[in-house]
């Protein structure tokens, strides 16, 4: 038996139970059925693929675990959010939900409730394609729970919708989600990865976005998984003309936590800001790779990515953007900045641009370095120890990114999040 | 006495800057430190500070009787001495009333006074921001990041103004200011200055010293002081140009 089919053994029985007892449209099963049939011919990446050179997939690939049948119960996720969608062990929660008055015509659906939505048949799994990755494939065989967001034409819905995913024990979840925005819609969406179990499991998520004209998405994507537990993640958005995406990727948690941030410019003038920040202790190894492409003229990315590195631990940041031939005007930016808080981190970074067309403006740079110089002096000068300016200053440095969340209580958690990792009160 | 330097030299890069400077400071008095360019005037200022690319050769500093140079330079801010910078520091992510509140505290803690929580602490930067005429929004704002170059020397008086320090060295605190801001940030200056303290204005013009008026006034050639006067002396220096004192000095 090969390595690729042993891998798979768990999965395949899983995938029968699961499309056997599945009551989805036709479409819908045929979808997962060739995707699981690519994940069967192509297996798992592995460190002989580039992308995947410094993430060692192999004990995530040998992993096994099922898939939940029931939400259990949790204590409490999202606090007081007016509109928010809780999936527990990648089950959809009725109990956790909730959801305020929304606008007319907008949908925030399950997908077991979508299958028959024209717009959700249109563009489930063409923005995340199933030969994305071997998680995505498997992620796109296994769709059955997921949500579905459609905002329409000229839309704007005030209150941000909180996707939150809750692990509570050894399973292996598949979250989707499927933003659609119409022309001239506004909406904020968060999606939050969060435990109540700190042992193993495994996470392999794929998020979907697509803007239409004129339309504005603020997306942020919080990651605190446990850990002991593996996280994979696929987001990509689409952007049409005059298009704004603002995306901020936050990963704290995982053992070995990859996370995939892609943006496509697909008509001109759009704007875009993929920032993040990984923020990890002993024992963790983090991936974030991303890949924009400007395809159109006239469209500005931006990119800030920072990294917090503490104890033995390991990330690896690929930050690509690819200025096409007809992409004139382009104005991107990238930035990837990290700070190693102990002698046994690692980083490895590689901005890369790659530009087919002169009349461009585009920089890109990376740092990787500890705290001192004139910054920590300056403090020093007004009082502060050395422990406290220095803990100040890395503060600071993440909060630059963290100080774009303007739900108030993802940012305090956040927060709370970066002082506990100092062990510093502030 | 509150500051007594004694025969300091001091090297940064092998390359030596001071080479035996006197100086005497009391509470109460405004010192002027004079002198053209590369005569060592910002390094005096640093190594006061306890910049740790100087490294002192040679001399002492007492402050207040004690060794200075014995103590970090976060022991010397609690201790007192606090030093405008001339090119201030951008701290991204940290906003200016979080970090003056934890500087106060630190101070107060040292001193064993009260420690203000965030609110109590609101009320008193208030106060202090008159002194310099800065509008609150600023207490939000990151430390000095996109600040004007006058917003920034501002915020250096604001924070001496809540630091309430023995000695204050202000680093060509007067460069880069339009007219307004020089006369906002001397104005600062002398509210904040009394009996109770010194102030040294480290600076290459006159101009600063018609606003701040000093009782001495040295002026610093090639690492060491070779002229002193009273205020009368910045007036003959502005009219005669540095190479008049240079050559006394040789």
């Amino acid at each position: 038996m090969t390595v690729k089919a042993k891998l798979a053994t768990g999965y395949i029985k899983e995938f029968a139970r699961s499309i056997e007892a599945s009551a989805q449209q036709d479409w819908l099963k045929d979808l997962r059925r060739k995707a699981f049939e690519y994940f069967t011919e192509t297996g798992f990446p592995t460190s002989r693929d580039e992308d995947w050179k410094y993430t060692d997939v192999k004990e995530v690939a040998g992993g096994q675990w099922s898939v939940a049948n029931h939400a259990n119960a949790i204590s409490e996720s999202a606090g007081n959010a007016v509109n928010k969608i809780v999936f527990v062990d990648g089950i959809y929660s009725e109990d956790a939900s909730s959801l305020g008055e929304l606008p007319e015509g907008v949908v925030v659906s399950k997908f077991a409730e979508s299958g028959d939505n024209e717009v959700f048949q249109e563009n489930l799994s063409k923005i995340v394609e199933p030969e994305f990755s071997g998680f995505s494939a498997l992620n796109t065989a296994f769709i059955d729970q997921g949500l579905f967001i459609h905002v329409p034409k000229n839309t704007k819905i005030d209150e941000p919708i909180h996707v939150v995913m809750v692990s509570t024990g050894e399973f292996t979840a598949f979250p989707r989600l499927l933003y659609v925005g119409e022309e001239g819609s506004e909406a904020e969406v968060l999606e939050v990865f969060t435990r109540e179990f700190e042992g193993p499991y495994l996470t392999n998520a794929v998020s979907e976005v697509k803007l239409e004209k004129n339309a504005k998405l603020i997306h942020t994507r919080v990651q605190r998984e446990s850990h002991a537990a593996f996280h994979i993640g696929v987001t990509k958005a689409v952007l049409s003309r005059d298009s704004v995406y603002d995306g901020t990727n936050l990963n704290l948690g995982g053992k070995l936590a990859r996370h995939d941030a892609n943006l496509e410019f697909t008509e001109e003038n759009g704007e875009a800001w993929v920032d993040g920040l990984y923020l990890i202790e002993d024992g963790q190894h983090t991936d974030t790779h991303s890949r924009i492409d400007h395809k159109v003229k006239n469209c500005l990315s931006h990119q800030n990515y920072k990294g917090i590195l503490d104890g033995k631990s390991r990330a690896v940041f690929n930050g690509k953007v690819y200025v096409h031939e007809n992409a004139s005007g382009t104005d991107a930016e990238q930035s990837n900045k990290n700070l190693l808080l102990s002698n046994d981190a690692r980083v490895d970074t590689k901005p890369q641009l790659e530009i087919f067309n002169d009349d461009v403006k585009c920089a890109h740079g990376a740092t990787v370095g500890q705290l001192e110089g004139e910054e920590l002096f300056y403090l020093l000068t007004r009082g502060l120890n050395q422990d406290l300016a220095r803990n100040l200053l890395t503060y600071g440095f993440a909060e630059e990114i963290i100080n774009k969340i303007t739900v108030p209580s993802i940012k305090k958690d956040l927060d709370e999040a970066v002082l506990n990792r100092l062990h510093a009160k502030l | 006495m509150l500051l007594e330097v004694k025969d300091l030299y001091v090297a940064i890069d092998g390359k030596t800057i001071l080479k035996g400077l006197n100086l005497q400071i009391k509470k109460g008095e405004v010192h002027a430190i004079m002198g053209p360019n590369g005569s060592g005037k910002s390094t005096l200022a640093k190594v006061l500070a306890g910049h740790p690319s100087y490294e002192v050769k040679k001399g002492e500093i007492l402050f207040e009787g004690n060794d200075l140079l014995e103590l970090e330079p976060d022991e010397r801010a609690r201790e007192g001495v606090f030093m405008a910078f001339q090119y201030p520091v951008e701290v991204p992510g940290v906003s200016n009333a979080q970090f003056l509140r934890l500087a106060y505290n630190e101070k107060m803690k040292h001193s064993g006074g009260e420690e203000l929580d965030p609110l109590e602490f609101d009320d008193l930067l208030r106060e202090k921001a008159k002194i310099v005429e800065m509008d609150p929004q600023f207490f939000k704002r990151s430390v000095n990041e996109g600040f004007s170059g006058g917003e920034k020397k501002r915020n250096e008086i604001l924070q001496m103004a809540v630091l309430d320090p023995k000695l204050a060295v202000l680093d060509e605190t007067d460069s880069g200011l339009d007219i307004d801001a020089l006369r906002i940030v001397s104005e600062g200056v002398n509210k904040l200055k009394s009996e109770e303290n010194g102030v040294v204005l480290v600076t290459h013009y006159q101009r600063l010293l018609n606003y701040i008026v000093p009782d001495f006034v040295h002026v610093l050639a090639d690492g060491k002081i070779v002229k002193e006067g009273g205020k009368e002396l910045a007036l003959e220096l502005e009219e005669k140009g540095y190479d008049w004192v240079k050559a006394a000095g040789n």
